[in-house]
């Protein structure tokens, strides 16, 4: 049977039963059941809208404890036993968890996966909200939206494909194809060389560490200093306290490596093989999809800010820029959070993107990838399983979070 | 309109040169790929693809004279062309590779023996000898020439029409549409009941399952693979589209219920209330009522899935790819030639288009749904 065919029929037996199933249900419900009639009508009318709502979540039900929660526990068993050859599986407790922190490719993936969490949605949110910001003033701001918008649609391997190209190198002797290489050989290793490549990227660097190094600061102030008033969630404190610490000592390191570089000028670089770069190369692709994604978002939240809290601000004499970061952003900061926790989410699930371009060589395994190779290549389910559920743990506070919020939301 | 007087016209120029930057800079990935893939091999592999547009200057490869001879006033000639086209125009030739510009067009050269050799500039030759050159090695030209602008539908001809040709796409475009279209349509069935009944009907543990699709939302899919596909090959699906369609199935459910029960609890209590007093019950009342009201959600949704599934590579990888490769997707295949075809951009740039070709119209063409599935879908 051809595949189209075959895809017809679960179309109609999909839908179709889907929808004789609701209605039969429904009717043996009203009519058989507990028909409303006879001496028990007002009873049976009560019993039957008792059970309707069961009948209409049923197969939703059933498809997500199925496709999604008995997995959730499944891995978690998984992780905690190893196969046997020849069937069936022992239980070895944390074995797996070891065998994996012993492999220096996991924690290479754990790295780069923290470098992902902070640099993608990070720079995703600051071109949304700088594209949401700038297209809302301008007549040709729909169009301009629509094409920053537009890598939203493009799959994660047709971007890869896309950025492969930018990446790509020819041999010096030959004219470059890809527009990254064209760009750097047209530095020559002048004053405007160092300006870019050097000076401008450094600085860069610095104002990310001391940024970062500001966030520690508001973090571990209320430990070091009791103000009385409640300094909760010590430990979250202190991990993203030591966060910082690594993210400091990564950016310095780098923008020292970067001023005592001595860089090839002239010479075509193959981008996706430079240690620790390369990881940088592979996230532009991720932000250069996900910014249209934010600035959808925070465009609509720009709009929502109220109009007298902006002309109460002209008319104390704020100049844009004031408006803008003292007016607007304080007041789109919860739509901010929204939007910077759902891209982190995407991130921590980046597989295609890794898989396609590098696959995970010249160090840029992330985690997923791992899990991946665990899984189907070494067929290694013990280990697999055991990095799946250090994602399904990373993910683990976002989820806690949305649903606090959503409850929240809902009383 | 935030702008204080008199401050208004610079800042608006900033505004419009930065905005430019930046769609350029988010247009650019995409122009290239779309641009190369109307190239021909042979161009894509000497010239970048920003200068397709403009007349390119390149050395051509050396083309070695050849002809019928004519005697004409003593003299061996023969005439040809360099080139096909016609509107090329060599700005500088040379017979050997160590000069290849010695000469400018219309020059005569002497070579040896008496032998002269010309090259207007539009690419005609005239090579002219006093003895007969037939049986000897006749000299090369190297020219320097522009070629103006050429465009080829070769690629996708090669690529989608070819049936023998093991890089096409016909046949994994196929099998992404097979595994798209269910996935997307099935999803939506079965959510939008469990939806209403979420948003309109009052029962013990509402709110508790609420809260536990928000969490499901976020669940990664990683963790669903391997008990996933062991228990496919348990009760027998094993790989193939039916166990795709579930996987998409299961995991779009979450996103579907949260976006169309948000949807149809801001439906006007009104109209359900008068319809139970009118005596409908909650079926008629959903396919009646909900349903044809909640078109934009469902249009919604019915995007997202659409672009889930068919830019999916990881759900594809696990449960539908088997070894013998018949039912390959688009993302896969691309994945494939990355790896046998690393060089060959006329191949990759063509296949990865045809790929993104679809979402980029549904994409423009749905655009307004997209977005109002996206401020409904993240979580406030």
């Amino acid at each position: 049977m051809s595949p189209a065919l075959q895809g017809l029929i679960t179309i109609v037996i999909g839908v179709g039963g889907c929808v004789a199933y609701f209605y039969f249900s429904n009717l043996f419900l009203d009519k058989v059941l507990y028909p409303a009639s006879g001496p028990n009508a007002g009873r049976n009318i009560n019993r039957a809208n008792m059970i309707r709502p069961w009948l209409f979540l049923a197969p939703a039900l059933i498809a997500l404890s199925v496709y999604l929660a008995y997995p959730v526990v499944e891995t978690l068993r998984l992780s905690l036993t190893q196969r046997v050859p020849g069937g069936g599986y022992v239980w070895v407790g944390f074995d797996n968890y070891a065998k994996m922190s012993g492999e220096p490719k996991f924690w290479e993936a754990l790295r780069n996966n923290m470098l992902w969490l902070i640099v993608v949605p990070a720079l995703s949110t600051a071109f949304g909200l700088l594209a949401a910001q700038l297209s809302d003033r301008i007549r040709w701001g729909n169009l301009a939206k629509s094409l920053i918008f537009m890598p939203m649609a493009i799959s994660f391997v047709g971007a890869a494909v896309i950025w492969k190209l930018v990446y790509d190198t020819r041999p010096a002797d030959q004219e470059q194809i890809g527009i990254m290489n064209a760009v750097w050989l047209a530095f020559e290793g002048g004053p405007l060389s160092v300006l870019f490549l050097k000076i401008v990227p450094v600085l860069g660097l610095l104002g990310f560490a001391f940024a970062v190094g500001l966030m520690a600061w508001v973090l571990i102030r209320p430990l070091v200093r009791p103000s009385g008033a409640a300094a909760g969630l010590v430990p979250l404190r202190i991990l993203g306290a030591a966060v910082a610490v690594w993210l400091i000592w990564v950016a310095l390191r780098a923008a020292f490596g970067l001023i005592g570089a001595d860089l090839p000028y002239g010479v075509p670089q193959t981008w996706l093989t430079i240690p620790f770069w390369n990881s940088f190369f592979l996230m532009i692709v991720l932000v250069w999809i996900q910014t249209g994604f934010a600035m959808v978002i925070l465009s609509a939240a720009l709009r929502g800010v109220p109009e007298d809290t902006i002309e109460a601000a002209i008319v104390d004499g704020a100049n844009p820029f004031q408006i803008f970061f003292k007016i607007k952003v304080p007041q789109i900061m919860g739509t901010i959070v929204v939007v910077w926790t759902t891209i982190t989410i995407v991130v921590l699930k980046v597989f295609d993107i890794v898989f396609a371009m590098s696959n995970g060589q010249w160090e840029t395994q992330v985690l997923a990838n791992y899990m991946y190779d665990k899984l189907f290549r070494a067929n290694d389910w013990g280990v697999g399983s055991a990095a799946a559920m250090v994602i399904m743990l990373l993910v683990t506070p976002i989820l806690i979070w949305n649903v606090y919020n959503a409850r929240k939301e809902m009383r | 309109m935030n702008n204080v007087v008199g401050q208004k016209s610079g800042l608006t120029w900033a505004v419009h040169i930065s905005m430019a930057v930046l769609v350029a800079l988010w247009l650019f990935p995409t122009l290239g790929l779309f641009v190369s893939s109307f190239r021909t091999a042979d161009q894509i592999a000497t010239s970048g693809w920003w200068s397709a547009l403009s007349t390119q200057e390149r050395q051509a490869p050396a083309i070695r004279v050849s002809g019928d001879e004519v005697e004409v006033e003593g003299r061996f000639v023969i005439e040809g062309r360099l080139f096909a086209v016609t509107d090329a125009a060599v700005s500088a030739w040379g017979t050997s590779s160590v000069r290849p510009k010695e000469y400018a067009p219309g020059d005569v050269a002497d070579l040896d023996d008496g032998v002269t050799l010309s090259v207007a500039e539009d690419g005609a030759y005239v090579l002219s000898s006093p003895e007969t050159t037939q049986g000897t090695r006749l000299p090369r030209i190297f020219a320097t020439a522009a070629t103006p602008p050429e465009f080829t539908l070769e690629n996708y001809r090669a690529i989608l029409f070819e049936p023998s040709n093991t890089d096409g796409m016909s046949k994994a475009f196929f099998n992404t549409l097979t595994v798209t279209i269910p996935a997307t349509i099935i999803p939506i069935v079965v959510a939008a009941f469990a939806a209403y009944a979420l948003a309109w009907m009052d029962f013990p543990g509402r709110a508790l399952l609420i809260a536990a699709i928000v969490g499901l939302l976020v669940v990664p899919l990683q963790l669903a693979l391997i008990p996933l596909l062991k228990l496919h090959n348990e009760i027998g699906i094993g790989k193939g589209y039916l166990g795709t369609w579930l996987a998409h199935t299961g995991f779009g459910l979450p996103l579907a219920i949260y976006l169309l029960r948000n949807y149809m609890v801001g439906l006007p209590r009104d109209i359900i209330e008068c319809a139970k007093v009118d005596g409908a019950s909650d079926f008629q009342i959903f396919t009646r009522i909900i349903l044809p009201l909640s078109f934009p959600a469902l249009a919604s949704f019915a995007i997202f899935q659409f672009l889930w599934t068919w830019n999916d590579l990881l759900v594809s990888l696990v449960f539908l790819i088997d070894s013998s490769g018949e039912t390959t997707v688009m993302t896969k295949q691309i994945v494939e030639l990355l790896g046998t075809r690393g060089g060959n951009w006329e191949i990759l740039a063509t296949a990865a288009f045809i790929s993104i070709a679809v979402p980029l119209l549904v994409f423009f063409a749905m655009q307004k749904y997209l977005v109002r599935g996206l401020l409904a879908g993240s979580v406030k």
